[in-house]
């Protein structure tokens, strides 16, 4: 019998979403398109710094700098002139993003003293481009600091072994070190967020629709209609929910094939436990929307009530700033924080192949979220008397 | 004309009232400005503090142990493992419990001082490359000091950076992050709010009302829009006082100058809005043309968290019909570097023109139903 219901609610529940061309378009593309412009807008990594030079120098060392920054590829040399206030007003003016400033006798402190300042002044109005392009420019400098010493070393390291008082000669050690990065040795930022991008996408149909379908016809009127009716609590709330269930998850599907065949992510792991552990989010992702739509009265309140919770659990879940840099406090919210997890899940999944064991940790924590969260609803959810 | 004005007048007063009697809109539109300035000024840095490290010995001898107990000596790194083969080194990167394994070849000591070339390991967990790289580096310059200490240095000259962050000498990210949250309340306020609660009358027919009564349409769309106009500049100075009360955010320009930018981006905001309630045929898909045209835009096409710089050109190009980027440019030139007029007047008459192009297309979206 009630089986029977729920069957005829949920035809209810697909035929009007389906029926909805806007809402159905935007369920099936919009995410297609989101996740093709976020997984692109979504990166610190700068390609083309603009570079204002101030060679005082005009040494070949000096001209060195210049050239090795430029070669790189990150640094693009738009500007130049002895005087540094003209590149402060270019700086000021947005047209450049570093001034290098090498000082008069670089050279010669290389060769003299086997060291040289210089100044590199970046636009910090972007602080995260700035710490970018600084770690870029150092590693340049140290590069090209090695060559200048392979350069002079021949003419004058006996002096300096001397004047150090003499470094031992016999079986001078000789260590040299080799670094590797495992998972992602491209360092394609891109495949790191697809991912979690995913998770987004799914978590907004999911939340989002959940709060907005229930307040929908709380502001009709059909949910008195509804509650009048001798449906119950748990059928109603089983008809709400399997449909955005269903499409959540073929949601999920098409941003795995997008992220498959369009970013090449490697999927490293099995994509069995990748939906299992999206049907346990989901329960929860679900379960939060429903909660929202017992405290919200309008679409506008759902909205935005599912709004701003979206926005501090996806700021605190990692995706964006790795949760070991959040101080200790904020580390622990993450743990009750089902996004946290679940991109933890997807990354280490998709991208280290990690299998069920690996993960067993995130997965136990999901389904303890998911069911308080679902049960926390539930109770909430009371068929109004009126 | 007097009683029109009068009728405006009560029309604003009422619209007022829908949205203070709304208590718990209110309370979340005060509150997360408030919040978000909390998050990004505690709890959003890209520094790790603590490196995972698991070291590979097979051979532990003298000079192994003292390297070991260079990085176990620095904060920065937690040494979680130490082993003798290197198997245990997948299982804690694939399940997130290490960051970083350093292995060292078999008789470490005894090549180190036959002066045979001897080849350190560093592997990192590169699936965040960013993270991946910034704690390779500071592996790098443990390792480095190590290797200058026992006269292994293969580096003889130093090129000696000196770094200055102009205007924004430490990097603060909270004083990066405010002006983008601005425009990022600004734009929830007014175009997400605007083109929902305008829809919504729209759906339920109470817009054809307004539409009957003797009120001009462009008096009932300023209606409309005006407390969200002053309940977004409001907003404004919530999240100025607390960055500048809690994280002594610097604001080195204009005031004025700032709020009359805010007023200009917020009717950017409204325009756009308007125009979405007017296309979007329910409620349910101005809500979801407006998440889509707008606020995620904002967010990531803006500058605000990730590096315009860093686009593809195809993005680069669609960020400049994003009104945020350019009251982002405004608002950090104001606060952060102080300047006026004279620099920000491309980005403030980018925003006029887009104001005008949008205003002329909503009033005409919305003309076949005053007609």
């Amino acid at each position: 019998m009630r089986l029977r219901v729920l069957r005829f609610l949920l035809r209810k529940e697909f035929l009007q979403i389906v029926r909805d061309r806007t809402l159905l378009g935007m369920l099936f593309i919009m995410p297609v398109i989101q996740l093709l412009v976020l997984a692109n807008a979504v990166t610190f990594e700068v390609k083309s710094a603009r570079m204002y030079v101030i060679d005082k120098d005009h040494s070949s060392m000096s001209r060195g700098v210049a050239t090795r920054l430029a070669a790189s590829g990150r640094f693009v040399p738009t500007e130049s002139s002895p005087s540094m206030a003209e590149g402060d007003e270019a700086m000021l003016d947005r047209r450049v993003d570093l001034i290098v400033v090498i000082p008069e006798g670089f050279e010669r402190g290389i060769v003299r003293d086997h060291r040289a300042p210089l100044q590199l002044v970046f636009n910090a109005e972007d602080g995260a481009a700035a710490a970018v392009m600084q770690t870029y420019a150092n590693a340049i400098l140290i590069n090209y600091a090695g060559e200048l010493g392979a350069e002079v070393s021949t003419s004058v390291v006996t002096n300096v072994s001397v004047a150090d008082g003499g470094a031992p000669t016999r079986g001078h050690p000789v260590m040299e070190l080799r670094r590797r990065g495992w998972y992602n040795s491209e360092l394609d930022y891109r495949e790191y967020m697809v991912p979690g991008i995913l998770v987004v996408l799914v978590t907004m149909i999911g939340t989002l629709m959940t709060a907005m379908n229930i307040v929908r016809e709380k502001e009709a009127g059909t949910l008195d209609q509804l509650n009048v009716t001798p449906i119950n609590r748990s059928t109603f709330i089983a008809a709400k929910l399997i449909p955005l269930w269903t499409f959540a998850m073929i949601d999920l599907s098409i941003g795995l094939v997008v992220a498959r065949f369009v970013f090449h992510v490697p999927m490293l792991g099995s994509l069995v436990l990748i939906f299992f552990a999206a049907t346990i989010y989901l329960v929860g992702a679900l379960g939060i929307g429903l909660w929202i739509s017992t405290v919200a009265e309008t679409q506008q309140q759902a909205m935005f009530v599912t709004f701003s919770l979206l926005m501090v659990y996806l700021l605190m879940s990692g995706l964006f700033t790795p949760i070991r840099g959040m101080p200790a406090w904020a580390q622990w919210t993450t743990e009750i924080n089902p996004i946290a997890h679940f991109v933890a899940l997807m990354r280490a999944v998709l991208l280290k192949g990690a299998r069920m064991r690996d993960v067993a940790s995130h997965l136990a924590a999901l389904a303890a979220i998911s069911s308080v969260v679902l049960s926390i609803a539930i109770r909430q959810y009371h068929k109004r008397s009126a | 004309m007097a009683d029109r004005r009068s009728a405006l007048h009560a029309f604003i007063v009422k619209e007022m009232r829908h949205i203070l009697r709304d208590r718990q809109t209110l309370t979340i539109l005060l509150l997360l400005p408030l919040a978000m300035v909390v998050l990004f000024g505690y709890a959003l840095r890209n520094d790790i503090t603590d490196v995972r490290l698991v070291v590979i010995d097979p051979t532990p001898d003298y000079a192994t142990i003292a390297l070991r107990n260079r990085f176990a000596g620095n904060p920065r790194f937690e040494i979680v493992a130490t082993s003798q083969t290197p198997d245990l080194v997948e299982p804690l990167f694939r399940r997130g419990d290490a960051d970083l394994a350093l292995a060292f070849p078999p008789r470490f000591a005894e090549s180190l001082s036959q002066g045979v070339p001897t080849r350190l390991l560093l592997v990192g967990d590169a699936s965040d490359p960013n993270t991946g790289s910034t704690m390779a580096a500071y592996a790098t310059a443990v390792i480095t000091s190590y290797q200058a200490e026992i006269g292994a240095t293969g580096q003889a000259v130093r090129i000696v950076p000196q770094l200055r962050m102009r205007f924004n000498p430490t990097l603060e990210s909270v004083n990066l992050f405010v002006p983008g949250l601005i425009a990022l309340v600004l734009t929830l306020i007014t175009a997400l709010m605007t083109s929902i609660s305008l829809s919504r009358e729209k759906e339920r027919g109470t817009l054809e009302i307004l539409l009957v009564s003797p009120l001009h349409p462009w008096q009932i769309i300023l209606g409309k829009v005006m407390p969200y106009l002053l309940l977004a500049l409001g907003n404004v100075a919530t999240a100025l006082l607390a960055a500048w009360a809690v994280f002594h955010v610097p604001f080195r320009g204009s005031l004025v100058l700032l709020l009359s930018a805010s007023v200009l981006y917020s009717m950017v905001g409204l325009s756009l809005g308007v125009l979405i309630a007017a296309l979007a045929p329910s409620q349910r898909a101005a809500m979801l043309g407006a998440l889509a045209g707008t606020m995620l835009p904002n967010a990531l096409l803006s500058g605000m968290i990730f590096p315009i710089a860093s686009l593809p050109a195809w993005l680069r190009m669609m960020t400049y019909v994003v009104p945020a980027r350019w009251f982002i440019v405004i608002a950090r030139g104001i606060m952060l570097k102080g300047v006026g007029l004279t620099y920000l007047w491309k980005e403030l008459a980018v925003l006029t023109v887009m104001l005008v192009v949008l205003l002329i297309a909503a009033v005409r979206s919305f003309k076949p139903r005053f007609a």
